[in-house]
Order: structure tokens, then sequence, then C-alpha cells
């Protein structure tokens, strides 16, 4: 970037311009092995260890289709409402980059395994966006190059390049919607709305790791503007590099206020391949897709072309498990839920955890309250998912239990579940260790009550004449004598029927 | 040792396993023959002379302690130098692969090496399999043992003149367009090119992945045979290999050599004849068809049309295809690479090596593919190329509707002179007329010799083509040709020692 761009006020973009939003994910599938050779699809790895003949592309070697992928992508396109091909074929992409092995990706083109298909999106305020789907097709991934030396870490200005080809081969799926027009102000949200359904469909199907951060699922923004009212879509961006669900969230609203800009100015949008910078949430300019190759897409010739027949597809059919949306009314209804709770569970993040917490014993509603009312903030303050707290749903289930059978108190439980977050192990061992047990030995409770009343008598007489609000003050002062770990209704009981 | 060089595989296959000879010495005789001749053909880019006898010192041990060989254990073979072998270089006739050892062996190779089959070296050919001459071996053109000053055909010239040169009973070619059959033809010795999907393409080196067919080349079709059943068969490496037996070849031709082809239909294709066909060629095929009415079968005259179109087509989709399979040379991961001082972008580099790695013809074809291919033009060129091919599937089928094989000769022309359609690819182009068909549809063809011209005294071939599958009928008629008309190698001149 060598100049900072112009950027219009959000609140005059809406006013002035209509955005249209166009989104392609891809999809890394978590099979065993690669799309087209036997070489374990897996994550890391020393460099270039998961290869062979095929996935390096030595001449000579020839891909054969992994029939898994084949099956993911048929479940991932009824998912989406898709229709599923009767016949499809690969197609040749053909282009020069150091880390695509053959110098052409072998990926689908005018024939998708997927095609027409939409997926229901649910905002914040619960209101449903319908996004159509264009296609889900299979290709495989690339490697992966590190450019040593230079400042941008980009191919250019690199001092040279270490390749590894380990992702060379990895099953992709990339799933495109339509063109997206009509959602206005709320163009970022719908989008980071889009990539958040699909990311739990995808989940829920357990084909993908879906694993933004790790590039197992990977978004791509396309964003135009036209005049307020026109029917013409504008030129359009591809922003690259969104990493995260936020930041689809913020190089959407990004890119259109830079676009509103450059088009308030008088001046054009370039047709162009921009890159997010999570750092600044700004975009930057990539190659300009004037210039950008013709890839003479053709028929891949070494392999056949597929043909699922409509038995195995609705075999498929078969096998899809409750899909989010479904889920959700579901547990709606069986945990007595209203719209704003259930939204808060989903925007949490939490349906799974919650349904996992009750299927270890709690009631729905003591599992929605750790989950969402106090793990949710836990979770927030330190960054992570909500799943990757270090807690479990069946660890949340014991400490209800305890709760339930009055060996903690709430907030005992809740010391409980610190310690737990802080890896002081199971919550029964945080319980001892941190000598957290409610103090329910009678004779011990009825000392300290009998020690509170003797100290302050001018209580005790109120009490006994009945006014048993005065309690207050005696279950107060035993309870700091306990260290809070009594069981503040069984103390008030002692009280009272010390003083009647 | 003469008399071992001059047997046939078959021949040397049974007195090997009934230890009348050793494959040591056979191999040897041959490595004696490649050191003794090859200097004046320069058929082999590559001799293993030790890889070969290891494997030949393994059949025979494997005879010596009564363990079961193959029909083929112990044969010497020569293997196009577009399969990859383990351990030994890989070149496809290129700088750009110059000094690259393969990792892995090709299907074909695997299965010759299980086989027991002796690989002596690598054989020369046309640079990626593009050419009709050998003359774009980047390591120099190898040389027609008929005549020296001749090309031996292409792109497996090297392969073929081996055969020719005695330097090996068996060789294996790939045929694209007609790169087994023409070579076959003009050094009067068989090829087949297989059913597209018959014989596995895992580990060839792709020119142009549809039309890419490995296949037998021998001295005579009982070793074509057995060749093909040795190599041939379901491959679940290869996605386009055909999930089906090999066809019973060996039997075919065990039936043919009885000499009777009453009931068999043979049909001549009628556009294979007339301008640009050498009057001796055309002479050596009437008579070869006359020679089959002898021997029982019944000839019709049969006419394909769109096969008039067949060169352009093969001449937009096989550079299509290569321009894209080609792309992987790029200096990055093995094989050659130049002008990487430290200054040049990856990119640079990509162009440099490419410049400097491929030859001439090569860089024709892939600016040729790269065109067809361009967004714009595809209908016009690969998408009409495509639709040519459907019509021509069609003319065969109409035909085998009512023949059983076709006829037509091999080559136009007998071998030319080395240099002198260099400068005239059209020409050059043209030595494929008449094989390129059954590459466009798929189907099996094979070329015998039919004598030699009465005009300069070359060799000239029958061409025979049969359905997809149905090798066995092409076999059986070849056989009983060979079996009537006899070897024409038998009069091949003597080659003197390197010169
Ligand atoms: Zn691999």
């Amino acid at each position: 970037m060598t100049s900072v761009d112009e950027l219009m006020d959000y609140a005059e973009v809406v006013e002035r311009f209509d955005p249209v939003l166009g989104l392609e994910v891809h999809v890394e599938l978590h099979t065993a092995t690669k799309m087209f050779c036997g070489c374990a699809n897996r994550f890391g790895g020393e460099p270039n260890t998961h290869v062979c003949p095929t996935c390096l592309g030595l001449p000579g070697a020839l891909p054969v289709v992994n029939g898994k992928a084949v099956e993911s992508a048929i479940r991932i396109g009824l998912a989406l409402n898709c229709s599923i091909a009767e016949w499809c074929r690969f197609a040749r992409k053909n282009y020069f980059y150091p880390d695509m092995p053959k110098n052409f990706q072998t990926s689908q083109y005018d024939e998708p395994i997927a095609f027409d298909g939409w997926l229901d999106v649910t905002l914040d305020d619960g209101e449903v966006v319908r996004v159509e789907i264009e296609r889900a097709h299979m290709e495989e991934d690339t490697g992966k190059s590190l450019h040593v030396g230079g400042a941008t870490g980009r191919i250019h200005g690199a001092d040279h390049s270490l390749l590894d080809y380990n992702r060379a081969g990895v099953p992709l799926i990339e799933i495109v919607t339509k063109p997206i027009p009509g959602t206005g102000a709320r163009a970022p949200e719908v989008a980071r709305a889009y990539v958040t359904a699909l990311r739990d469909l995808l989940k829920a199907l357990d084909v993908s790791d879906v694993r933004m951060d790790q590039g197992s699922l990977r978004c791509d923004a396309n964003v135009s503007l036209m005049a307020k009212g026109a029917e013409v879509f504008g030129t359009r961006t591809e922003t690259k590099n969104v990493n995260s669900l936020r930041s689809v969230e913020r190089a959407v609203r990004f890119e259109m206020t830079r676009q509103a800009a450059v088009l308030a100015s008088g001046g054009s949008v370039v047709q162009e391949t921009r890159h997010f910078d999570e750092s600044t949430g700004g975009t930057s300019s990539g190659r300009t897709k004037e210039t950008a190759e013709d890839y003479r897409y053709f028929p891949e010739p070494d392999l056949v072309p597929i043909a699922p027949s409509r038995d195995w597809v609705e075999e498929l059919r078969g096998t899809l498990p409750e899909l989010p949306w479904e889920r959700r009314r579901r547990v709606q209804q069986e945990w007595s839920l209203t719209d704003a709770e259930l939204r808060d569970l989903v925007n949490a993040g939490a349906v799974d955890l919650v349904a996992a917490t009750v299927a270890a014993g709690a009631t729905p509603a003591e599992a929605r309250s750790w989950w969402v009312a106090y793990l949710t903030k836990e979770a927030n303050a330190r960054g992570v998912e909500l799943g990757e707290l270090g807690i479990s749903p069946e660890q949340i289930a014991r400490v209800v239990a305890l709760v339930n059978a009055g060996e903690l108190t709430n907030k005992l439980a809740r010391e409980v579940v610190t310690g737990v977050l802080a890896g002081e192990g199971e919550p029964e061992a945080v319980v001892e260790a941190r000598g957290l047990k409610v103090v329910s030995d009678d004779s011990a409770l009825e000392r300290a009550v009998d020690e509170a009343l003797a100290a302050q008598p001018d209580v005790a007489a109120k009490i006994r004449d009945g006014k048993v609000a005065a309690a207050g003050a005696i279950v107060g002062a035993v309870m700091k004598a306990t260290k809070g770990q009594a069981d503040a209704k069984k103390v008030r009981d002692l009280v009272i029927a010390r003083c009647s | 040792m003469s008399d071992l060089i001059r047997s046939t595989a078959a021949e040397l296959a049974a007195k090997i396993a009934a230890r009348e000879v050793s494959a040591v010495e056979v191999a040897q005789a041959h490595l004696d023959r490649i050191a003794e001749v090859d200097g004046s053909v320069h058929a082999f880019l590559h001799v293993d002379a030790e890889g070969a006898l290891a494997a030949a010192r393994r059949v025979d041990d494997d005879v010596a302690a009564g363990r079961e060989v193959g029909p083929l254990a112990g044969v010497p073979l020569a293997l196009k130098d577009v399969f990859a072998t383990e351990g030994i270089p890989t070149t496809c006739g290129s700088k750009m692969l110059e000094g690259w050892v393969p990792p892995y062996d090709a299907t074909v190779t695997r299965r010759l090496r299980e086989a027991g089959v002796v690989i002596l070296g690598k054989t020369n050919m046309d640079e990626f399999a593009m050419g009709s001459s050998t003359e774009n071996s980047a390591y120099g053109p190898t040389r027609n043992p008929w005549d020296l000053d001749r090309i031996p055909g292409g792109s497996g010239g090297g392969s073929s003149a081996s055969l020719a040169a005695f330097e090996a009973p068996l060789a294996i070619g790939t045929d694209t367009g007609g790169s087994i059959r023409q070579p076959g033809a003009v050094t009067g010795t068989v090829g087949v090119k297989p059913t597209y999907g018959g014989v596995s393409r895992y580990g060839l080196v792709a020119f142009s992945s549809s039309l890419d067919q490995g296949g037998p080349c021998a001295r005579t079709v009982l070793d074509a045979a057995l060749l093909h059943e040795v190599i041939g068969g379901y491959d679940p490496m290869d996605s386009t290999s055909i999930n089906a037996p090999v066809p019973p070849v060996v039997a075919a031709v065990r039936e043919g050599v009885t000499g009777d082809l009453s009931g068999v239909r043979v049909g001549v294709v009628t556009q294979f004849s007339g301008d640009g066909y050498q009057p001796g060629v055309l002479r050596s095929f009437e008579a070869a068809v006359a020679q089959l009415k002898q021997l029982g079968a019944e000839v019709v005259e049969v006419s394909c049309p769109s096969f008039d179109y067949a060169l352009p087509a093969y001449y937009l989709i096989a550079p299509s295809e290569a321009s894209s399979n080609l792309a992987r040379f790029d200096a990055m991961r093995y094989g050659a690479r130049h002008g990487d001082d430290g200054t040049r972008s990856a990119e640079e580099v990509m162009a440099i090596t490419r410049d400097r790695g491929f030859g001439a013809e090569v860089k024709r074809r892939i600016m040729i593919g790269t065109y067809a291919l361009s967004s714009g033009y595809y209908d016009a060129y690969y998408g009409s190329a495509q639709k040519v091919r459907t019509l021509i599937t069609r003319d065969f089928e109409q035909a085998f509707g009512r023949v059983d094989v076709l006829v037509s000769p091999t080559t136009p022309t007998t071998a030319f002179k080395i240099g002198e359609r260099a400068d005239d690819p059209m020409a050059m182009y043209k030595a494929d007329l008449c094989t390129i068909p059954a590459n466009l549809a798929g189907t099996p063809a094979m070329s015998v010799p039919s004598g030699l011209s009465d005009e300069d005294g070359l060799p000239v071939g029958l061409q025979i083509m049969a359905p997809a599958l149905q090798e066995h009928r092409m076999y059986r008629v070849a056989a009983a040709y060979e079996a009537a008309r006899g070897t024409v190698l038998a009069s091949v001149p003597e080659l003197a020692g390197a010169r």
C-alpha cells in the first residue's frame, strides 16, 4: 500500500450505495487420504513427508479420485439444498505457481458436482436471510510457500522461498454463493452470519475441521457497490486472507467504505484481488484481475467422469445428521426457550455444549446458566472459543450435581469451576484441594449459630419476638465465620429454630 | 552369439526355461550387440548393463530352483525412455529431464520386472514423444538399420530400430498418433497400439493423456502378443484403465498361424490412398490384401469419411493436452534448472529453464495448444476437434458393423531421409495420416510388415485395426498374414561396427 485509502463514513455509505456480496468458501475435507493419492491428509508435520509421485506431480504419475471426498461433496451439496449432478467431470485450471506441483489445479469448471442450492442464515436479531448457493465443487489444495527474507512475506521481494507439499492434493470443496444483493447496511453482518452458518453446517456433517485459524475453512469476500436504486452491479473486488469470522465482517465493511470513497470522488473501482490485514482491519491491493491469467480450462483427461447414481445420492441423503437449524428448532421446543434465549444460546455457540451437559444430567436451565451466562464471559475474557475453555460438559454437570446435593453453594461452585479452568484437575479434586466443601456438620453449624446469637443478644431478642427478618444479620455472621462454606438457607433455618 | 540375438522372444524364453541357455548369456549377447552397433544406430539413450545382468541372474536362479517363471522370463527388452524406471534415468528425449532418476516404477516397468523380462536400457525418442522421425530427440537422431541415412520413424524410433538392429528381441513403445505403428512399419517390425485403457499409463510421462497408449514392439506377431499379455490389464493407479481381462491375443495368434482366415471380413479403408501415397507402398498394400483373400478372408471396401479430418483434429487435441501436461517442467522440483543465479525470481527461472530445456517442436506444440485452449478460441479449436473425434468414433462403429477388421497402409511412404522433412512440419505430420484415427477413437491397431517397397527396397507396414477390446481379431489376421508372407528382417543389411 503506497497511500492510505480514503474511507467514507459507514452511515453515508449505506445511504448512498447498495452493496452486493459474493462469498467463496474453501473447505478442506478431513478425509484420511488426499484427493487423488493415498498420502495421509494431515495438518502440519515435517515438510514434504506426506507426499508421493502423484501429489508431487512427478512425470508420469496419475490421479485417482478419493471416493470418500466425492461422498463428502455430495453430502455438503445435499445439506445446502443443491441439485447433485448426474454426470460431472474434473477440469484442469492452468496457471503457473511454484507451490502447485503440476502447474495446473485439478478442479471442476462448468460441471460442478452440486449446484443451485440455498442456505438460510439467521442474523443476531433473529432476522433470516436466504443466501442462494451457485455451486459446490471439488478440487485439490496447493502446497505452501514460505517466503524467506523481504518485508512483506510475499513472493515478491523475498530472498528465497521454501516449498512444502504436504498440503498439495488435500481435498477441497469450494462453495460459491450467487450474488447477494439487498442486504444494505447489514451486508457485513450477513457475510459473517453466512460463514458462521456454513461452518456450523460443515461441523455437523463432520466433513472438515472447519478451523479458520488453521486454514481448513477459508473465505474470499467479493464486494461491489452500486448507486442506491441502481440495477447493474458495480465492479467487485475479491478480498482474500480473511481468517476469522470477525475478519469477514470487518473486511466487507472496510471494502464498502473504501469503494464508496473511490466512487464518490469520481473514480472507478479496480477489479482486483485484495488482501485483508488483520492488524489494521484494512485491505490492500493484490494482483489486478485485468492482467490475470486465462486459466485455459479443459476436461481433465486423466480422470473418468463421475456419475453418482440416484440410489447412492438418496442413500447419502439418509446419512445427513440433524442440521444446525433443525437442531435449534428442536432444542427451543424441548428446552422451552424464548426466541431471545435461543438466540443468546446460538450466539454463544453453546448449543452442543448445553446439550451435552443436559445429557450428562443437568437440567437445560442449569446448563444454560453456566455456559451462556457465566462461561461465555470467561471465554471472552480469555479470547478463546467456548469449547476450548478447558472444561467439559460432563464436568459442569458434576458441579451442578454437587450444588443440588447441597455439597456446594452457587458461590463455591463458581470457585470450583475457576479451579478447573486454572487446570487444577477434576471438580472433586478442586473441592478437596481448596477445601470448598459446604459445612454441613450440624454440630459445627449449631455452635457457630449459638456463638453469633450470643454475640448479638439484641438481634437474638428481636428474632425471638417474631421479627424473622432480623435473622439475616445472624446468618451473615455465621457465613462469615464459616468462610462462606455453609448453606445459607440451612443456617437461616437453624437460627429460627434456635430462637423459637 | 549371433543365434541368440536373431532368435525370437518365444524361442529365447523356451530355451531359458529349459536351461538350454542362461538368461545371463542371452542378456550378455544383447549387451555385446548394443556395444557393437549402437554407435551407428543410436537406439539407446541409456544402457543398464548391470541391472540387466542382475535381472537375468534372478531368472536363472528361479529356473535353477525349479520355480515357475513367466512366458517371457529372461528375455531382454528395450524400454522407451518415456516410462518411469526407478533407479534408471528417464529423460523422454529431452534436456529438460537430463539426469532425472525417477523414485518410482511405471506400472508397465513393474509388470515387466515382475515377469522376469530383462530391461536392457532406455530407448531414444522424439522429445516428449512429439515427432515422427526421432530427429526431435535432444540427444541426436536414431538411424534406421535398413539405411543409416534414413529415419526409423517416431516418436518411438529407438524401440523399433533396436529390434531391426537385433539389439533386443522385444521393445515397448507408446502410441499417441502412431508412434509405435509408424516406426514398426518403416523398420520392418511389428508394433501394436492396444485399446485405450488396455495398458496402464501410470508412470508413462504424458504427452497427450487422452491419446497416449503404451504397447508392445517385436519382430514377430507372436512375440508382440506374449508381451501384450505381460503389460496389459487393469491398473487401479490409472483411472482410465479398463477393468476387463486382457483380450486373448496369444491364443488368437496360435489360431491365426494355421493360415485360415475363412469367415473373416476385412474392410479396406478407401480414404487411405491416392495423392501423397508412395506407389510402392500402395502396391505392397494391394499385394497384402490379395494375400488376405487367398487366406480365405472376405474383403470389402469401407468408407470412413470423417477420417479426412483426423489429422487436424489430432493437431489440436494433442498439443492442447501437451501444453498442460508439460507445464510441470518448471525447474522447481526436478530436472533442469537454468538461470538461478540468486538474483532472479522463481518466475524468471521457470521461463529461462523452459526456454533452454525444451526443443523447437515441443515449444511449437505448447504454443499451439495454449492458443487452442485460450478463452474465446476453445470452442472453435479444442471443442470442434472433440466433435471430430466423436464422428471418427462413429465411423469406426459403423465400419465394424460390417467387417471384423479394417486394413490400410500404416504409413503413406517408406522411411524418408534424415533432415528431409525437418523444416516442413506439415510433411512430417502427414507420416501419421493413417494411424491417427485409431488414437482418436481409442480403438486398437497394429502394424505388421508387408514386405519391401519395390522402388526403394525399404519396409512397408500393413495396418490392421479392430474394435475396442477386440485385439484378438487383429492379432489373428496379422499372424495368418505373417505366416503366409514370411519375415522381412532376413534381408536387413548387416550393420558394420560402430562408426
Ligand atoms: Zn500423495
